[in-house]
């Protein structure tokens, strides 16, 4: 099956290693792609600005019961989990925080792959928590693809690590091979 | 693709709570709930949604903590200080003119809103003329909103939000420590009437100068939102203030007209004059 949305959780260390994935997508990738940054809940949200300017995707924060649109990069903003409401929109909540977590990575993948089953890619990078570890194997359960950031080039390998623990179908992938890897399931 | 067997036995649970309770949670936004109803089974144990049903129906003890995995939000006093201090800013000198207000915290929870927006008035020289009304659907969370009591290691927190706030008491003054707990004064709530309410399926109440309702609107699918907003803007003044989440707007709503942005980033709007 096509892929129809991407998700990516990435915590210490994570916009280093956002940096090396997201320029890298093409303008005419096709499918939404979902991002999780572990970030201290402040108002603005500095990360949008700072991909809009090295990313040839569209990048905004998402917004509450906002349609999802092909060519677009979504952040979660701070201070809410970011939720698949339906594969063709998008939900906040401000539950409680998720492995000590919100946004927690968990929550927009258990989320995402109820919404888009076998159609979704997962990816985990660094980090220094377990969040992303349920979410991902979640994901693989429901046919979903899952990578892992080789835990030997992450930052921090914790939540790499723990996430192959808990899924170990998921592909360990290094930074630069995951635009590949992904425009590759697109031909599927 | 076609709704899960989970995804069924979710719905078919709902239209049971609905039916057999009165509590409407048909058109909360799905994603949510189905994380909440999949906590609920996975902790009280049981195999399936269809068997929590079953034990909900006829077990009526099971419903309040049901109610209480549906509802309840974590939150904090003068949560987004940004916001409390727009209306201290902004807000606040237009309910000056009026000689007497009505507040009303919609959706309040465990009243963490509620007695920010007490304290607010207080320090504002309004609590006298204000009578706050307090509303949620779950009688649970509105016991815990009237005794106003919270763990006081969440104290630090209140305290720098409600300073960042503008707050130019202390926040001290309004509690007391005891054990582990902080008790609120009972002085903030002597004009507070607390009332088991339905956004979802209740009328509105009217005259309101001030609706403040934070965090609950994202939990709503957009037919119920529009459905709250419309009922807001009933419950409103002309010339009514309404202050909503962060990350919630009216952009969407079939009600928007009546509304204007009056401070934009925070969220609050004001309903038109005539």
């Amino acid at each position: 099956m096509s892929l129809r949305a991407v998700v990516i959780g990435a915590s210490a260390g994570g916009v280093q290693a956002l940096s090396h994935v997201l320029p890298d997508l093409p303008a005419d990738f096709p499918a939404p792609v979902l991002v999780v940054v572990h970030i201290p809940p402040r108002k603005d949200n500095a990360l949008v600005d700072l991909f809009a300017r090295k990313c040839r995707l569209k990048v905004k924060e998402a917004e509450d019961k906002e349609p999802l649109a092909p060519g677009m990069i979504y952040f979660a903003p701070p201070d809410y989990h970011l939720l698949v409401e339906t594969a063709e929109t998008l939900a906040l909540s401000s539950d409680e925080a998720v492995n000590h977590s919100r946004p927690a990575i968990d929550v927009l993948f258990e989320t995402a792959a109820d919404a888009f089953g076998s159609a979704l890619a997962a990816v985990v990078l660094t980090g220094a928590n377990q969040d992303g570890a349920q979410g991902l194997k979640t994901v693989c359960e429901a046919g979903g693809r899952g990578f892992v950031q080789d835990p030997a080039t992450a930052e921090v390998a914790t939540m790499p690590e723990a996430a192959l623990a808990a899924c170990p179908t998921a592909r360990t992938i290094r930074l630069d091979d995951i635009p590949n890897a992904l425009q590759a399931m697109l031909e599927e | 693709m076609a709704d899960s067997i989970e995804d069924i036995e979710i719905q078919l649970l709902l239209d049971a709570v609905y039916r057999h309770y009165h509590y409407d949670f048909r058109h909360y936004a799905r994603a949510s709930i189905k994380r909440r109803l999949l906590q609920a089974r996975t902790q009280w144990g049981y195999d399936s949604i269809s068997e929590m049903q079953s034990a909900v129906l006829h077990d009526e003890t099971i419903l309040p903590r049901l109610l209480n995995f549906l509802t309840v939000q974590v939150s904090e006093m003068f949560r987004d200080p940004s916001y409390f201090r727009a209306l201290r800013e902004k807000v606040v000198p237009h309910l000056r003119t009026y000689p007497s207000l009505k507040v009303w915290v919609a959706g309040c929870s465990h009243g963490e809103e509620l007695y920010s927006l007490a304290i607010l008035f207080a320090e504002e020289g309004l609590a006298e003329r204000t009578i706050f009304y307090a509303t949620d659907i779950n009688p649970t969370a509105l016991k815990a909103a009237q005794a106003g009591v919270y763990p006081l290691e969440s104290i630090r927190l209140f305290t720098e939000n409600h300073r960042l706030s503008g707050g130019h008491t202390s926040l001290s003054d309004y509690y007391t420590a005891n054990y582990d707990r902080a008790v609120f004064d009972k002085s903030l709530r002597e004009r507070t009437v607390f009332s088991d309410h339905s956004l979802v399926t209740d009328a509105a109440f009217g005259e309101m100068h001030l609706i403040s309702c934070r965090n609950v609107l994202i939990y709503f699918d957009r037919e119920l939102q529009d459905r709250v907003v419309g009922l807001f803007g009933d419950a409103l003044v002309r010339g009514g203030f309404l202050g909503v989440g962060s990350k919630e707007n009216l952009r969407f709503s079939a009600h928007a007209h009546l509304f204007s942005e009056f401070v934009r980033e925070e969220k609050i709007y004001r309903k038109a004059s005539r």
